[in-house]
């Protein structure tokens, strides 16, 4: 742990990324499906002003829009339409699922920290470069650098929203 | 009100603000924030009572005007002789403290089959997006005390946070474990969700105008001339073609997203009782009024900045005058002087216009039914504020390549195109029905009878 200091910047971070953490763990751990989407919404705006004390603005606030202002106000939606908030509709029986879960759980978490832990392991204080995440920085990447990748994201969302209008629209 | 006089103190004397900008980070925006709370929280219950004196005039009532009156004894000796049998009247300002106090000292009642931790909870989380809308918008010009956070992205930051305040009103209608609340909070959140679209890309294309995200900029671009014309007149967008075009789809999607009538679906009382505040009495109901308020006060904030100029009072460049009429140089700079002082109270001036609309449209519009609300929203705001982006594009292109005049003609180019694509595109389509049913009331005079 050396090289570490604690300053302010740091205690702010580590306390929102300990709160974000703690409320990931809170998905799965509650047994009531509206808890658990709480706070999946709590994680996902801790998140976000996580992105915010670290300047990077518009990716903050594009995790508000989407995730928590559109994505989940949509599961809690569907959650509250089913009803499905009492516990005793979501118990799971005791057999082998279990264990095989938390095994194939533990692989994805060696996975994907064995991909991004080592980048971090020289980090000692919080910080991104300066243009890091500004509207700016990111609309000219956009429409220069992955302008193909860009439009054809689009194409893609406007032939899913023409493919739903189909289905919805469709005489049985 | 106090709170905003401080701050012309402040820019008067420099000295003021190089001392407020040596303090730590953190003391000046707690201070920027309380600059920005504090006096809305004093405009609230003045505006509860301008709302219901208001809304009297217009149904041909009196309104609250008794509240407050204060009547001196006529015999009393200890009184001085200028106050006996005198009445101080204060046009019921009070009926708000009188409204408010009723509401502490009722009863709280939590039902028992409630889910009492999110029943809690739910209308702090309906204030909370409430407070945060306002954090980008400027009310003066002194950039070290307002806007909170003068952030690259403070339109997103606006549209995000309004997103955010679905949560309350959905939150309360499920934890109430009440039919008619939970039907109140799903409708809220098909409005919100619908209108926040039309909403964001009206706002964008305002942003495309501006060439920024800011709101300061929004301002700044507004003093810039007319049209592109370098003339004495400001760009306001509300002069624009297609920044009128903008507010009033802004404006429409405003008072939706604040649940205000015509668009209270999620509280009309004649289908689902109180909506997602049935089952809420005393301090929690309070707060769910406040936060609407709070939300009426910032989205007209945002609409006189967006629209109306911000801060300035009209729309005439000072600076522009003084440097090409002569003549008029002094009295010009006297009144740039003017505009800059007194700021916050131009501002105020340009919030009471929003809020007036709010106040004038409920009291003149019915409430919609749930599917004129969605075809209002999808059918007929969405695609207007698209083809306006695409409009303001064409005239920002053109007017940037080959000059003002050429913008202008460009803009009425496209308009009529759009125009003739959506009748030819009527006609394509024969046999749909206009986005509204119409309905006409014949108004009979009654007879008398002798």
């Amino acid at each position: 742990m050396n090289g570490i200091h604690p300053t302010p910047e740091l205690a702010l971070v580590a306390g929102l990324a300990g709160m974000a953490a703690l409320c990931a763990v809170g998905v799965v751990a509650f047994s009531n499906a509206i808890r658990s989407a709480l706070c999946l919404v709590m994680n996902f705006f801790l998140l976000a002003v996580l992105y915010f004390t670290l300047g990077a603005e518009t990716v903050g606030i594009t995790q508000v829009v989407v995730y928590t202002g559109a994505i989940m106000v949509l599961f809690l939606f569907v959650i509250m339409l089913l009803n499905i908030g009492s516990p005793s509709a979501t118990r799971e029986e005791q057999d082998w699922k279990r264990p095989v879960g938390i095994l194939l759980g533990m692989a994805l978490f060696v996975l994907v920290g064995s991909q991004i832990l080592p980048g971090l392991i020289s980090v000692t204080q919080p910080g991104t470069p300066d243009v890091y995440g500004q509207p700016q920085s990111i609309g000219r990447a956009i429409f220069s650098l992955y302008v193909v990748p860009f439009e054809a994201v689009s194409v893609l969302l406007m032939v899913g929203i023409v493919g739903s209008i189909l289905l919805a629209k469709r005489k049985f | 009100m106090v709170r905003l006089r401080g701050a012309e103190k402040v820019k008067s004397t420099p000295q003021v603000v190089e001392w407020f900008l040596s303090l730590h980070p953190f003391w000046q925006a707690l201070v920027r924030v309380l600059l920005w709370i504090g006096p809305l929280f004093l405009i609230l219950p003045v505006l509860i009572w301008f709302e219901r004196r208001l809304l009297a005039w217009f149904q041909d009532r009196i309104g609250p005007n008794r509240v407050g009156t204060i009547t001196f004894s006529k015999r009393n000796e200890k009184l001085p002789s200028f106050l006996r049998g005198r009445k101080i009247s204060l046009f019921g300002l009070m009926q708000s403290f009188a409204d408010i106090t009723k509401a502490m000292l009722k009863e709280d009642i939590t039902p028992t089959a409630v889910d009492k931790f999110l029943f809690v909870i739910a209308p702090g989380l309906f204030l909370f997006p409430a407070f945060l809308l306002g954090a980008t918008v400027p009310w003066g010009p002194i950039r070290a005390l307002t806007p909170v956070a003068d952030i690259n992205i403070g339109v997103l930051f606006l549209l995000a946070a309004s997103s955010l305040g679905v949560y309350g009103v959905v939150l309360a209608g499920y934890s109430s474990n009440n039919k008619y609340s939970l039907l109140g909070g799903l409708r809220s959140t098909a409005q919100l969700i619908s209108y926040e679209l039309s909403m964001t890309v009206s706002l964008a294309g305002i942003a495309l105008a501006t060439g920024d995200l800011k709101f300061t900029r929004f301002v700044e671009a507004q003093q810039q001339g007319l049209w592109g014309f370098d003339s004495g007149l400001a760009n306001w967008f509300i002069f624009t073609p297609y920044g009128f075009v903008a507010a009033i789809v802004f404006g429409i999607c405003m008072i939706a997203e604040t649940n205000r009538p015509p668009f209270d679906l999620p509280e009309a009382e004649n289908e689902l009782v109180a909506g997602y505040n049935t089952e809420y009495t005393a301090k929690k109901w309070v707060l769910f009024m406040m936060g609407e308020y709070l939300g009426m006060l910032t989205y007209s904030a945002v609409f006189a900045t967006v629209f109306l100029g911000g801060w300035h009072i009209v729309p005439i460049r000072w600076d522009w005058v003084a440097e090409h009429i002569p003549a008029l140089a002094w009295p010009a700079n006297a009144f740039a002087a003017l505009e800059a002082n007194f700021a916050p109270i131009w501002f105020l001036l340009k919030m009471s216009v929003g809020i007036c609309i709010y106040i004038w449209i409920r009291a003149t519009l019915p409430r919609l039914r749930y599917d004129q609300l969605m075809n209002l929203g999808w059918r007929t705001l969405l695609p207007i504020a698209t083809t306006n982006l695409i409009v303001i594009a064409t005239w920002m292109v053109v007017s940037r390549v080959w000059g003002a005049w050429a913008g202008v003609l460009a803009f009425a180019i496209s308009a009529g195109l759009a125009y003739v694509l959506y009748r030819s595109v009527n006609k394509l389509a024969p046999g749909q029905k206009g986005n509204f049913e119409s309905r006409t009331i014949t108004m009979v005079e009654p007879e008398v009878v002798v």
